[in-house]
């Protein structure tokens, strides 16, 4: 039995195998809409996500199952104190599969640890959001037909950004992949990401606060929300939040084949003039989400 | 040198940094022993200028591999009909569990008090261990 908790927990096969599959069943759907049929998917959200539930459950839906589970931690029995552990022994006898969100890290690693069903990790605090990376590297792949020889622009958060660590550490294992790394210096990417992965893999990158200096070189924008949640102090929160504003002035320095991504939701680092830019695709990259969803819950329940 | 006593069998937790045989006290719950232990803070040292020691009296069965997650510094001699019988180099073990504690205010661990705190070796040249829960990195001295 297989979980999805990091992004390396798939090999480059793997993942290339589960974004191909993606795309195949974003071709035709209608041909994979009853393989789950007679399976369910549990949802547990300890934190409330919206769009990443919906996105699961559109997923198990669109294959033909089901899908039961809970949205926030008041509604479940975490708030009667449950641990984990329990939690998931228990709902390994309702559904074949789950994906859980948490706000602290390693929650879903706990999970993993004692389900018997697959597990699959959908957000757990700052640490990782590897449903988010596949989400990225499908609308990479499809929108540029390649994932190697590629300079990626990261923008914002990126020091709590679980969507940007996930995201470098999937792509550093492809070859020839530059990155431009453009935050305040106080959300810069952390110190384990830049010594561990970047300069032990020999990574090319650059750390920046200048976006427009840097925009002409960039395949890939890939910009990110200041999270509120992620600061103690708000002081902090409210002096970075509108850091990085990516308005039409500064897309005019852009390729005009390059690609705005945002894993959504956007407050209001990508001015809204930007969304008629058919570089911006980050609505498209939504919809994919939900398309190699359904290529992940495919493969962890070995029906592909 | 403050003279504790001759050791005739025994553990000999020797070149501490100064200040740390509090700490090693604490993770090895040698509070816990029915027999002597001595700490010596602040002892006269060659190599180090000062250093810290604790004694222990009579046989001793804790895995000591994990004082070098703690400090690499730190020798260890068993001692026996007063004799040093076995100098030991400590070596990382790949896995610590309820030896060091995570500090990551976000990690799981903070709200669920019954998971064991597992540190795995990610880095040994640099003797870098991470929790198993949240990849949290930890350092000794």
């Amino acid at each position: 039995m297989k979980h999805l908790i990091s992004p390396l927990d798939l090999s480059v096969e793997e993942l290339d195998h589960i974004l191909s599959l993606g795309q195949e069943i974003m071709k035709n759907p209608e041909k994979y809409s009853h393989i789950c049929e007679g399976k369910k998917l549990a949802t547990l959200f300890y934190e409330p996500s919206t769009r990443t539930r919906l996105s699961f459950e559109a997923a198990m839906l669109n294959l033909g199952g089901k899908v039961l589970g809970f949205s926030s931690a008041d509604s479940s029995s975490a708030a009667k104190g449950e641990s984990v552990a329990d939690t998931i022994r228990v709902i390994s006898s309702y559904a074949d599969i789950c994906a859980m969100r948490h706000p602290k890290e390693g929650a879903p690693t706990v999970a993993a640890m004692y389900s018997e069903i697959p597990v699959i990790n959908a957000g757990d605090g700052g640490h990782n959001h590897p449903t988010q990376t596949l989400t990225d590297l499908i609308t990479i792949k499809s929108l540029m037909g390649r994932l190697d020889n590629i300079t990626v622009g990261m923008c914002g958060d990126l020091k709590f950004g679980r969507t940007v660590h996930s995201l470098i550490n999937a792509m550093v294992r492809y070859p020839r992949v530059r990155f431009v790394l453009v935050s305040p210096n106080e959300l810069k990417i952390p110190d384990y990401l830049r010594k561990e992965v970047l300069d032990a893999e020999r990574i090319d990158y650059i750390e920046t606060n200048q976006l427009e200096k840097y925009m002409p070189d960039l395949d890939i924008l890939y910009m990110t929300r200041v999270q509120r949640e992620r600061f103690f102090n708000e002081e902090d929160y409210i002096r970075l939040k509108d850091s990085f504003i990516l308005d039409a002035s500064k897309m005019q320095y852009a390729k005009k084949n390059m690609y705005v991504l945002h894993p959504l939701p956007r407050v209001n680092e990508i001015s809204t003039e930007v969304d008629n830019d058919p570089r911006a695709v980050y609505f498209k990259q939504a919809k994919m989400g939900v398309y190699v969803r359904m290529a992940l819950i495919m493969n962890l329940l070995e029906l592909d | 040198m403050l003279n504790i006593g001759v050791l005739k069998e025994g553990v000999v937790i020797d070149h501490i940094q100064v200040g740390g045989a509090m700490k090693i006290y604490e993770y090895l719950n040698l509070e816990k022993l029915d027999c002597s232990v001595a700490i010596i803070k602040n002892a006269r040292s060659n190599k180090m200028g000062k250093k810290d020691i604790i004694k222990i009296e009579g046989p001793f069965d804790i895995d000591l591999n994990v004082l070098g997650v703690l400090d690499h510094k730190i020798t260890i001699n068993i001692i026996k009909d007063n004799e040093i019988v076995e100098k030991r180099i400590l070596s990382l073990p790949e896995k610590v569990t309820n030896i060091i504690k995570c500090k990551n205010p976000r990690c799981i661990t903070t709200i669920e008090q019954d998971l064991p705190h597992t540190f795995r070796l990610t880095d040994r040249e640099n003797r870098i261990y991470r929790c198993i829960y949240c990849e949290s990195k930890f350092k000794g001295n």
